[in-house]
């Protein structure tokens, strides 16, 4: 009988183990690891030299502070057999470009071993910066440039004709510089404050009413006060005390204007798979 | 006597039943939520891939007259994606019947055959360089390569959103409320990958004489 018990725990325990080390071959079968958003110009290749890399950067934040649309250029090594399309939509989702509920982010992606380039729009520039634009641009500018070898030209042209094409719509560009001030949190922050208010009142009023009368109220009788005009009963009753439940919010710091100061990040937008693809 | 029993149920039964109604946000902790959430995450993203196919069935007639144009006489490809365009057209799967197997077997299928044609015209076109060069042509070009991109993000979110609204059904602790409450939710279908798809591609540099 102990024998089988000492045996039947110690094949658990193996049962355990084998489930973990299983656990542990599994994790990490997705390889595939995409690089870290580190600015706006990701050359992991090392295809821009630095001048034309200082100068896009300074660019595309100028465009973002303009119009609020995310525009990042990213070169890589080599694909690794996918296909640049899914890789591209996979990165621009990772980095998530583009103002949240606006989408207007652009991917600028170049795949140095492959010869694959591709620009990929956010839903929301779709409109803007359509498929065709996007084809037009890869295969007028950025491939002779890139067949000539001057990648930092060919890029740094591309960027300009991407941004000539989003300024275009020039109201439409205003519009969404407009929806997505920095300032415009101010609406927002007034509900905030209302909402504070309304939940502090239920939230303390119940512990005012106990004690500021007797503070502040009128004593008529033993236990009961006049306070503002009302009547307060503080003698107990049997012990029938009403439990003040409650449940605590955490206030969201609505997201919005993501691209302060040092640090570079997206927006939380995200792409359906818009814009071209080219090779040279 | 209905003055003195109304106290009587006030004191001893109201406290309860006001603790209930408070814990009633609770429910959504343990997985109530999250079949109507997923089902609607689903619905959502078959509606992209619908809204994705439309707009491809909507570039062909446009392709198709370009084409003609410079290649009228390419007729048997030209009349299989018009063929093709009507058929895939007429079959439509609504968010209510994603859990039909068949309906939605027609409609992958019908959309393969549409997807088919259109690379067989595709291919023609690589044989007049008049045609390749025309500005139309190779705007409706740009389109259809961006929409098929689409297709493809769309078809994989499907993919996504219904696996994870099909776990629900399937997994604890949602799998309760799947039992009890939400007894018609059924599996929604997903996209298979056609077997020739699925082989590994063959490298073959021309080294064998006639293949």
């Amino acid at each position: 009988m102990r024998m089988m018990r000492t045996g039947f725990r110690s094949s658990a325990l193996a049962a355990f183990a084998l489930a973990f080390a299983l656990i542990a071959i599994a994790a990490p079968v997705r390889a595939v690891e995409l690089p870290a958003l580190t600015g706006r110009v990701v050359d992991t290749a090392g295809m821009i030299d630095a001048a034309t890399e200082a100068e896009l950067t300074a660019k595309l934040a100028a465009f973002e502070q303009k119009s609020s649309d995310q525009i990042v250029v990213a070169t890589i090594d080599s694909l690794d057999g996918e296909a640049i399309e899914p890789y591209a939509n996979r990165l621009f989702r990772a980095w998530k470009l583009g103002q949240a509920g606006e989408d207007n982010g652009i991917l600028l992606l170049v795949a140095k071993n492959d010869r694959r380039m591709r620009i990929e729009v956010g839903y929301g520039l779709e409109g803007t910066l359509t498929d065709l634009h996007s084809k037009l641009i890869i295969e007028n500018t950025m491939v002779p440039a890139f067949r000539a070898g001057d990648f930092s030209r060919g890029i740094d042209k591309a960027v300009d004709d991407i941004i000539m094409v989003a300024e275009g719509n020039g109201e439409e560009l205003q519009a969404r510089a407009e929806r997505n001030q920095p300032s415009q949190d101010s609406g927002f922050d007034w509900f905030v404050v209302l909402f504070g208010l309304l939940w502090a009142t239920i939230f303390f009023g119940g512990f005012a009413m106990a004690i500021l009368p007797r503070i502040f109220g009128r004593k008529i009788a033993p236990g009961r006060y006049t306070w503002l005009g009302m009547n307060f009963d503080f003698r107990n009753k049997g012990g029938s005390s009403s439990g003040s439940g409650g449940w605590s919010s955490g206030r969201s710091s609505g997201g919005g204007w993501s691209s302060g100061g040092g640090g570079f990040s997206g927006g939380g937008g995200s792409s359906g798979g818009g814009g071209s693809s080219g090779s040279w | 006597m209905r003055a003195s029993t109304f106290p009587a149920f006030s004191r001893s039964r109201l406290w309860p039943a006001v603790v209930l109604l408070m814990l009633a946000p609770l429910l959504s902790a343990c997985g109530y939520n999250t079949i109507p959430t997923a089902e609607e995450n689903a619905k959502a993203a078959w509606s992209e891939v619908l809204n994705q196919y439309q707009r491809r069935a909507d570039l062909i007639p446009n392709l198709v007259e370009t084409v003609k144009g410079y290649a009228s006489h390419e007729k048997e490809v030209l009349e299989g994606v018009v063929e093709a365009r009507a058929k895939a057209t007429q079959v439509t799967v609504t968010p209510e019947t994603l859990s039909d197997p068949n309906a939605f077997k027609a409609f992958q299928d019908n959309q393969a055959q549409l997807t088919g044609a259109l690379s067989r015209l595709l291919a023609v076109v690589e044989n007049y360089p008049d045609l390749k060069a025309n500005q139309n042509f190779l705007a409706l070009q740009a389109q259809l390569e961006g929409t098929e991109n689409r297709i493809a993000v769309a078809r994989r979110d499907y993919i996504g959103a219904v696996r994870d609204y099909n776990l629900t059904l399937r997994t604890f602790p949602s799998v309760i409320w799947a039992k009890l409450w939400f007894t018609d939710a059924q599996p929604f279908q997903n996209f298979t990958v056609e077997q020739d798809k699925m082989d590994a591609p063959k490298v073959d540099f021309g080294t064998k004489s006639g293949g």
